[in-house]
């Protein structure tokens, strides 16, 4: 800008400034500020024992042994259904469903209400469905569908993203060598959709780990360690809900429980932002 | 289907022996009324040109005549676009390009296509070239390797990059990546090569490599080059057919032997649009 600014476009100019950088402070305040509290009162608490034990006394003493297993089973059923079907529908949509046609368009929409739905309606659902009609009662495999069912849209459409990111000349360029449709995907635009995938994976996890309100109503609260996918399993995010406001004196494994849920988001976020980066310099050298 | 492991250099299509560069060249391809439309647009109309085997054709006009469109029915690439229709009749040799029951694959390793602007994969130099021949049956991996070298001291990039086969191919310059698309092509050992302005993105030291090249490549291969840079169609064209819109449509206007389009075009559009371009 070469000309100089006038008294007015001036204080503007210093307006939007302490605005922007006002909001940045607040948001990344409030972050620090919950983290901090969580890590001050819940750091003390911390030990190899407490990762291990069984709880005792609804929680009070005692660790999260059983609760930490229960959430991974959790998790291992939500991914182990959501990655394969909603890879398969992101390739769906993005490769064999044009933009314009009725179905690709009716399933994108649907997908993006999906995506927004409060949690509890999909618990309500997981109850009805997979506890009741399909007989899987309160269970971790009920809790893992119902997971499942949440963050499918999250990873299909991010998923989709990826595939649609490739450029157009990767498909032309194969199908003018005689490639096949299904090599040119698994080969070319699989690995280069990884980093989408990836995203969708994040959110994903992200919102299951953290979830409560679906799996009150699917997996249940009890705290003993699971023997088999079909029994009760309380997940970290349930734990530290019942500590903190049906327990009295549950407070400080609360703080714990708090703590390594946030340090296993952080571990999950760090992971795959790590394979992305690496994923995208070993495939895409760019001069 | 020819044996995938082997880089041969005579013609598939007819077990005759190559006529030598120019002598009067039987026709590979024969394009007979074909048309070709994007939804409801046409890109060009009653196109009908007969390709010799062995020469270069050089296709010239301006810019949306609908070159690139007829190239793509060639390979029929045409199949990937949505709404895309072509009409008409191609043979090459003896097979009906676009009857539904032709196998597109064979099609395609029979037709190799260069891409305006250069598109290795993003995967190593080794790889861009391996892949495609393990895609079609080759399974012999000293019989890949020696492909790789055959094609790559084709397109004269051996000596580059011999000692870097597994580095990116995206890591290379411009004109080395257009020579490794050129290459990749050659080794599937098509009969035919289409070229869609295969040097317009490139600097001229680059060009100029890449157009010899083509010329190397001349009467081993069928070669239907597209091009905006007349000098270029002149110095290495054998037949040369130039396209120019009419009613909202691509159409040929005239083709012929090199010599006789450049000295003597016989249609006043011709000549204005070759002079417009020499001055
Ligand atoms: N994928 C497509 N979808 C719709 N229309 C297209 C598509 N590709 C080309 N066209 C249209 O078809 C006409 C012919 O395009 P084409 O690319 O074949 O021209 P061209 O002769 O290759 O031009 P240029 O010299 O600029 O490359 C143009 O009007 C163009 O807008
Ligand atoms: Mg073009």
């Amino acid at each position: 800008m070469a000309e100089t600014l006038n008294p007015r476009q001036d204080l503007r100019e210093w307006l939007a400034f302490v605005l922007v950088w006002g909001a940045a402070a607040v948001v990344t305040a409030v972050f620090c500020w919950l983290l901090g509290d969580i890590v001050w009162n819940g750091l003390s608490r911390l030990s190899w024992t407490f990762l291990t034990a069984p709880p005792e006394s609804a929680g009070r003493r005692g660790g999260i042994g059983p609760i930490l297993v229960s959430t991974f089973l959790i998790l291992g059923v939500c991914l182990s259904v959501s990655l394969p079907i909603g890879v398969g529908t992101a390739v769906l949509l993005a490769e064999f469903t044009s933009d314009q046609s009725l179905f690709g368009r009716m399933t994108r929409r649907s997908l993006d209400v999906l995506a927004g739905v409060p949690s509890i309606v999909f618990g309500l659902f997981g109850n009805a469905f997979f506890c009741k009609t399909l007989g899987l009662g309160f269970s971790i495999l009920s809790g893992g569908l119902t997971l499942a069912c949440m963050v499918l849209p999250i990873l299909i459409r991010s998923t989709e993203e990826g595939f649609r990111a490739v450029p157009a000349n990767y498909r032309l360029s194969a199908a003018a060598l005689g490639l096949s449709r299904s090599t040119t995907l698994i080969h070319l635009l699989l690995p280069a959709a990884v980093p989408g995938l990836l995203v969708g994976l994040v959110l994903g996890i992200g919102r299951a780990i953290a979830e409560t309100a679906a799996l009150i109503f699917t997996s249940g609260y009890v705290d003993r360690m699971p023997e088999s996918l079909l029994d009760s399993g309380r997940a970290l995010s349930i734990h530290i809900f019942d500590l903190s406001m049906n327990v009295s004196g549950g407070d400080a494994n609360a703080y714990a429980s708090a703590l390594v849920l946030v340090i296993m988001l952080l571990l999950i976020n760090g992971t795959a932002a790590w394979l992305a980066d690496r994923g995208l310099h070993r495939r895409i050298v760019t001069v | 289907m020819i044996p995938a492991d082997s880089h041969t250099k005579s013609q598939p299509l007819s077990s005759t022996e190559m006529p030598p560069s120019i002598a009067v060249p039987t026709p590979l391809i024969q394009i007979n009324k074909l048309s070709l439309h994007y939804g409801d647009r046409p890109a060009f109309r009653d196109v009908t040109l007969s390709i010799g085997t062995g020469g270069i054709t050089a296709l010239v006009g301006p810019s949306g005549c609908g070159k690139t469109s007829l190239l793509t029915a060639l390979n029929r690439l045409t199949d990937l676009i949505p709404g895309c229709r072509v009409a008409g009749e191609i043979r090459m040799g003896n097979m009906d390009v676009l009857a539904p029951q032709t196998n597109v694959i064979h099609l395609r390793r029979l037709v190799g296509m260069i891409f305006q602007k250069p598109n290795p994969f993003p995967l190593s130099i080794r790889r861009n070239l391996e892949f495609p021949l393990r895609e079609h049956g080759s399974r012999d991996r000293e019989q890949i390797a020696r492909t790789i070298e055959t094609v790559l001291q084709d397109v004269g990039l051996w000596d580059e990059v011999k000692d870097r086969l597994d580095s990116p191919a995206l890591a290379l310059s411009g004109g080395q990546q257009q020579r490794l698309c050129i290459a990749r092509a050659l080794a599937l050992s098509p009969a035919v090569l289409l070229m869609d302005e295969p040097c317009s993105a490139l600097d001229p030291l680059s060009s100029g490599v890449v157009e010899d090249l083509i010329l190397q490549l001349r009467g081993r291969y069928t070669v239907v080059i597209v091009t905006h840079n007349l000098a270029q169609a002149r110095r290495i064209a054998d037949e040369a057919a130039f396209f120019w819109v009419h009613d909202g449509a691509g159409r040929l206007i005239e083709a012929g032997t090199a010599q006789q389009f450049f000295e003597a075009p016989r249609d006043s559009l011709t000549a204005a649009y070759i002079s417009g371009m020499r001055g």
